[in-house]
């Protein structure tokens, strides 16, 4: 296989796409999530009820992981799952329908927007911070005894990097060469603590070292440099070349969880401008490849998209109380 | 809650005794070979499992059949090791993991029961994770209060998850081929004591007439062990042995004790527990699991919310609610020994 390092302009046009439709699919839950909690804010009333953490603010990770993964590829990702699940490929419709609780969604209900499982997709979410990562060492151990390229991509947060879970699957990654690429988001935060209160170096890219792979830091966001370091890691992974680890300084652009006021929080002034769609925006008009015409029908053909995901899952019928016991088991049904 | 069904409970039979004998621990090894053959899908994983052959020798031997491609030593890491079976079961594959003693659940129960167990509800049935978690438990030879436990009823207690416990050669096999063959993911777990190993004290049931042909012992059924009529042991793993030890003995005194071999605790066979104490009125749970808040309430609690006014006699044998000491005789008062049941049997009918 031929592997492209350079991005034509249509491909820098792609990722931006995709970040807009990530943006606006995040909105358009924001706009369901909180139309009906008031008079105040309770978290189990509404639609869509329950903690809800968006990822506005982190979609370049997300469009530079998607641009190299084929449908065959797993990826596991965390408690904050739209914009990967979204750039892997994962039935937009199912998955809107499984955050409004509907027995069309995803998981018909019962996972949840932090348990959004895709088989079709080979995605999987977790709730745990850095338990996801396990799991997809064994979707890379099935792929590569199958005898097949394809690879498995583990994403977790800054936060994660702490876990004990973190680094047995970096081990136990390297150790069988399995084809993982591990992608921290570094988005400052772990609910209310900051980086510097949770991690003992400045960049986890460090810590490849000790499991003998490589590690690459991206820095500010930029949807081009997660691009070209997930284009490395993937490439090694099919070449049998085993695991990367790849942090990204991201952004999250809103609370924790939907209701965090951020009261702790002493970067907000500045964060509306390091919204990475503005930035991108402007890096692709100034180099002439985005026109007005272009990013207008990028954001109407988002909106119809997501806006017909929405309207299925409202539109779903809600699950059956009288099913609440059934998905335990298998049942007896034999593959 | 189940109810009573009209028919009674068909209980598979008492194997036949064949000619040829094995410990538990080779029909063990030998149900997971006979599915390694069968079905290419099927690998084995786990700290120690290859050329030590599994630290209480449920993989003795598999190594140098199947070599180390499908039989793999891990690092001591079971968080990512565990994990790693969860994934490669969504892709399709068997994994048989082995957690070294069930005591370690500790450091990697969160893959287990946040996520072998709940994936396929949480994915409303549409990902099934087809693993076996087999790990050794229990106690009685002063391996301490953290390598002794028995944890059944914790493991149950989550749902998600199948829970065997074969007390003999014939299950252990049966069980486990069942365990292989399940979409569903199960945990399997052996007590020490009933391997048949050759350096632990050991019970001649820990070795039996099994089967040379692979065949599977139903996951939620429960054996009738021995049949009697004055009072029911419902009980499982090694206490089976110490349970029919005593009806043996106590047979000779006209004490008709019958013996149910739980075999599976999730999902439990509150039928075949209904059953047997519809039909003698006294129960005594024993079990080596700790007391409170698990197994031998929940059998209790069967009984008695099926036959409310129809138990002459209810008592339990188990681990009261300490960690397992070391030394041999706090032990020893600990677990349930052959001499607690046989006291309990006799209070149970009146002596
Ligand atoms: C094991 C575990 N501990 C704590 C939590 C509660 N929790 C949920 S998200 C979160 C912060 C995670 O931070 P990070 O990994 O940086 O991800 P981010 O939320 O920033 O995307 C915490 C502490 C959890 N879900 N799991
Ligand atoms: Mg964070």
């Amino acid at each position: 296989m031929t592997v492209q390092s350079v991005l034509s302009e249509k491909d820098k046009l792609d990722l931006l796409r995709m970040m807009v439709l990530i943006r606006t699919f995040e909105e358009a839950i924001l706009r369901e999530y909180h139309a009906d909690k008031s008079p105040g804010f309770d978290i189990g009333a509404g639609l869509v009820p329950g903690e809800m953490h968006l990822a506005a603010g982190q979609e370049p990770v997300a469009a530079g992981i998607g641009a190299h993964l084929s449908r065959g590829d797993a990826m596991t990702a965390t408690h904050r799952p739209h914009h990967l699940a979204i750039a892997h490929g994962v039935d937009i419709r199912k998955m809107a329908a499984e955050i409004f609780g509907r027995e069309t969604g995803l998981g018909r209900g019962r996972g949840g927007h932090m348990h959004l499982f895709d088989p079709e997709a080979h995605f999987s979410c977790s709730g745990i911070v850095a338990e996801g990562l396990p799991p997809a060492l064994g979707q890379a151990f099935a792929f590569q005894r199958a005898g097949t390229d394809r690879v498995a991509v583990a994403v977790a947060g800054e936060g994660a990097a702490n876990q004990g879970a973190f680094h047995e699957a970096l081990n136990l990654a390297a150790l069988w060469k399995l084809p993982v690429i591990f992608v921290i988001e570094d988005n400052d935060w772990g609910i209310s603590v900051p980086r510097s209160a949770s991690t003992s170096v400045p960049s986890n890219a460090v810590r490849a070292a000790a499991y003998g792979i490589p590690g690459t830091r991206v820095e500010d966001n930029a949807v081009e440099d997660v691009w070209a370091a997930v284009g490395e890691a993937v490439r090694r992974a099919r070449a049998g070349e085993g695991p990367s680890l790849i942090e990204v300084h991201t952004l999250r652009l809103w609370g924790h969880f939907e209701g965090d006021a951020q009261g702790y929080r002493g970067d907000l002034e500045g964060v509306p401008g390091r919204d990475p769609i503005p930035t991108y925006h402007k890096h692709l008009s100034d180099a002439g490849i985005l026109d007005t015409a272009t990013f207008t029908e990028m954001g109407a053909a988002a909106s119809a998209t997501v806006e017909d995901a929405i309207a299925f899952a409202k539109s779903s019928p809600l699950p059956d109380p009288a099913d609440a016991l059934k998905y335990v088991f298998t049942e007896g049904a034999r593959s | 809650m189940n109810t009573l069904s009209s028919t009674q409970t068909q209980l598979p039979l008492e194997p036949e005794a064949g000619r040829r004998r094995l410990s538990t621990s080779k029909a063990i090894v030998e149900a997971i070979a006979q599915q390694m053959h069968t079905d290419e899908k099927v690998f084995v994983m786990g700290e120690d499992v290859g050329a030590y052959g599994g630290i209480f020798s449920s993989t003795t031997g598999l190594l140098d059949e199947f070599g180390p491609e499908r039989v793999i030593d891990t690092p001591i890491s079971e968080t990512a090791f565990i994990g790693l079976g969860i994934g490669a079961a969504v892709e399709g594959m068997r994994p048989v993991v082995e957690l070294m003693f069930a005591d370690f659940f500790g450091v990697c129960m969160d893959q287990i029961y946040n996520h072998m167990a709940k994936i396929h509800f949480e994915s409303g049935g549409n990902v099934r994770v087809p693993m076996v978690l087999m790990t050794a438990t229990g106690g009685g030879y002063s391996d301490g209060a953290q390598h002794s436990q028995c944890l059944w009823g914790t493991f149950a207690h989550l749902p998600g998850m199948k829970v065997v416990v074969p007390s003999n050669p014939y299950d252990a096999k049966g069980l486990m081929t069942a365990a292989i063959r399940s979409d569903d993911p199960v945990v399997y777990m052996f007590h020490k004591g009933i391997m048949g190993l050759g350096w632990m004290k050991k019970n001649p049931r820990s070795i039996g007439a099994v089967p040379t042909d692979a065949y599977e012992v139903p996951i939620g059924k429960a054996r009738v062990a021995r049949e009697g009529s004055d009072v029911s042991i419902v009980t499982l793993s090694l206490s089976v042995h110490h349970s029919l030890d005593v009806a043996e003995k106590l047979a000779g005194e006209g004490i008709d004790v019958e013996v149910i071999d739980l075999r599976t605790v999730a999902p439990l066979d509150r039928e075949a527990i209904i059953a047997s104490v519809s039909k003698t009125g006294r129960l005594i749970v024993v079990d080596e699991d700790y007391q409170s808040f698990g197994l031998s309430g929940e059998v209790i609690a069967t009984a008695a919310e099926a036959l409310p006014g129809g138990l002459k006699h209810v008592s339990r044998v188990a681990v009261p609610d300490v960690p397992i000491p070391y030394a041999r005789d706090l032990e020893y008062a600990v677990l349930p020994t052959p001499a607690r049941i046989e006291a309990a049997v006799r209070q149970a009918v009146g002596q």
